[in-house]
């Protein structure tokens, strides 16, 4: 049974950096990207071919696909995104849409559909040992800690510092804040940047972690936005704990009837739904 | 009813048909005939080439309602499509029921289901509506897929047709999916030149404003939601009579809402017209360019976006604009009487 339970808050931790930058986005600018989950599988396969190509050392090609991610992101948002923001939520949603319909298209041309993992030897299977009858892997320990920190790291910036402060800004009132002379373009640029460094490293750990094929994308994007909707709005620990709360669920689903694990997942999302609309902890409205 | 504005001002007429509409009209009356009769003269390849693509259309056309008229941007219609099948085929094969009578009645039992689906649905609104959805179209998926009863995972087989002669079996199927289409756009048309369309379009264009007009915004959103999942449920069950085998990847897929997507923004959201342009252009690149299937789904993808940022309106309403052409006019125009 806790063993049931610590791997359940280490899939959680996973979530959290699958829905950390879906979090984000939502937060500053109200986009829904259908194609996050698919963003996270191209991360993978980009360390995983930038690997292939360069002989590189895995650790290297990771932290090489991050400021490679900062960069697209930016981009994404400038010249495309941009457009499609408004009080129509349609344009974003087609676009989104398209491009995880080409993203998946493309990998699965270059890479075929099979199954592919990022190869770091033994750290993979690595385990330490805690009691008699629980033994944990250091990557999926890793994996939480680097989820915990990332969490700790968003929550800073948009309560300490002056970037922080333009995301709430443009977040709360566009057009007050554009008057008070914030460029919002620019500011939704930057939002999308970080959220695709947060997108960068879920996808090289969970390359890294199991195997990723071209399909995967759309899945992950469900757990993604479920655990920033179970956890409200705005608030970047209340994705963390919408994350951890939707991996126990799963593992324990998992655990009563493998074929029920994720419908599970999905029935506590429509329950929080239903009985809590506006999450378990938000912050911001709308 | 349409002539309420006038009677208070009387120095204008309400138009709402033009000379294209009357022979755009004239001229699908005469193509429906004729089609009727192909089942004498056409091959059966083509019958079966056009129950699929009336499928997508019927599909394409209620996702059009729901988006483009009712706002409600959804990914997960899938979920009412597989309904629709999956209770099509249960009647068939456990109820005894003739499957073809089984088709209007998994539509009705998609409309059904939508009603409970909506309470959690509209929780969501805009982008989130999209996606929890999509999730809820997945709680179907996965829930059949633990049903033995219907194959599972790996689905199972319509086998109430089985006595029936092969001829017989695809040109009733055939007549199906032609009565189907007409009906389709007829339910549609008449819906938005009814008095309720025209609620339905105050919606569309401002929620609050229509709402401080009387318009009751909550209980139109349920009627279109419930509209257009009972045509997403007849196209499913349209689908799998002519198909004959059904699984839940295929009855849930996403790919259903990807199409429909695609088809409604490529030719016009928000126009009876768009669904029809786009369902002909997914055809033709269907037809000569699905060999290349990786290649082909991406450049679908690029289409879709290039369409969004570049020509919002789409194909048809590019048109619309530039010659005023309209096939189903929809929208009220106020003339005077001597011009």
């Amino acid at each position: 049974m806790i063993e049931t339970l610590v791997q359940g808050l280490l899939l959680g931790g996973l979530y959290t950096l699958f829905a950390l930058g879906q979090s984000l986005m939502f937060g500053v600018m109200r986009l829904t990207n259908t194609a996050q989950g698919d963003f996270i599988i191209l991360a993978a396969f980009a360390a995983i071919g930038g690997i292939a190509l360069t002989g590189g050392a895995p650790g290297l090609v990771a932290l090489a696909v991050l400021p490679l991610a900062f960069g697209f992101g930016y981009a994404l948002q400038r010249y495309v995104l941009n457009g499609t923001l408004g009080k129509d939520p349609l344009p974003s949603l087609v676009v989104t849409f398209g491009l995880s319909i080409v993203i998946q298209n493309l990998l699965l041309e270059v890479f075929s559909a099979d199954p592919r993992a990022i190869e770091i030897g033994g750290l993979a299977t690595q385990g330490v040992e805690v009691g008699d009858a629980l033994s944990l892997g250091v990557l999926p320990l890793v994996v939480l800690a680097v989820a915990v920190a990332a969490t700790a790291a968003l929550q800073w910036l948009f309560a300490h510092t002056a970037l922080g402060r333009s995301f709430r800004a443009v977040s709360d009132d566009r057009e007050i804040a554009e008057l008070m002379g914030l460029d919002a373009r620019k500011v939704y640029a930057l939002a999308t940047a970080i959220a695709f460094v947060l997108i960068a490293i879920a996808g090289v750990l969970q390359g890294m972690r199991t195997t990723v094929s071209p399909s995967d994308g759309p899945l992950l994007l469900l757990f993604a936005f479920e655990a920033v909707i179970i956890g409200g709005m705005g608030s970047f620990w209340g994705t963390l704990a919408g994350a951890m709360i939707l991996g126990l669920t799963q593992q324990i689903g998992f655990r009563l009837d493998p074929g029920w694990g994720i419908w599970f997942g999905h029935i506590v999302f429509l329950a929080v739904l239903v009985l809590r609309p506006q999450g378990l902890f938000p912050k911001t409205k709308g | 009813m349409g002539n309420d504005i006038a009677m208070t001002n009387p120095a204008f007429d309400v138009a709402r048909g033009n000379r294209a509409s009357h022979t755009a009209l004239a001229i699908g009356a005469a193509l429906v005939l004729l089609a009727a009769s192909l089942p004498w003269w056409g091959e059966s390849s083509w019958m079966r080439e056009f129950v699929e693509i009336a499928c997508y259309f019927i599909f394409a056309m209620m996702w059009n309602l729901l988006a483009g008229y009712g706002g409600m941007v959804s990914i997960g219609q899938q979920a009412f499509f597989g309904f629709g099948g999956y209770v099509m085929l249960m009647l068939g094969n456990f109820a005894g029921v003739n499957p073809f009578v089984a088709i209007p009645l998994g539509a009705f039992a998609a409309a059904l289901v939508a009603v409970p689906v909506s309470f959690v649905a509209f929780r969501l609104s805009g982008g989130y509506f999209a996606i929890g959805t999509w999730v809820i179209a997945e709680v179907f998926r996965l829930s059949f897929a633990n049903v033995s009863a219907v194959g599972g995972g790996s689905g199972t087989t319509l086998t109430a047709l089985r006595g029936i002669e092969k001829a017989t079996r695809e040109s009733v199927t055939y007549w199906m999916a032609l009565a189907c289409v007409v009906a389709a756009i007829a339910l549609v048309y008449l819906f938005l030149r009814s008095k309720r369309g025209l609620a339905l379009l105050a919606i569309r264009d401002n929620e609050v404003a229509a709402e401080s007009q009387g318009v009751p915004v909550q209980r139109m959103k349920l009627a279109v939601y419930v509209v257009a999942a009972f045509g997403a449920g007849l196209a499913g069950a349209l689908y799998f009579v002519g198909n004959l085998r059904i699984s839940p990847d295929a009855a849930f897929s996403v790919n259903w809402s990807a199409f429909a997507i695609f088809m409604v923004v490529i030719g016009g959201i928000g126009r009876i017209e768009g669904p029809l342009v786009g369902a002909l252009i997914f055809w033709a690149l269907n037809k000569f360019l699905s060999d290349y299937g990786t290649w082909y789904l991406l450049g679908l993808g690029l289409l879709a976006i290039v369409v969004t940022l570049f020509f919002k309106q789409g194909l048809w309403g590019y048109a619309q604009q530039r010659w005023g052409w309209s096939l189903f006019p929809t929208q009220r125009k106020l003339v005077r009487p001597d011009a």
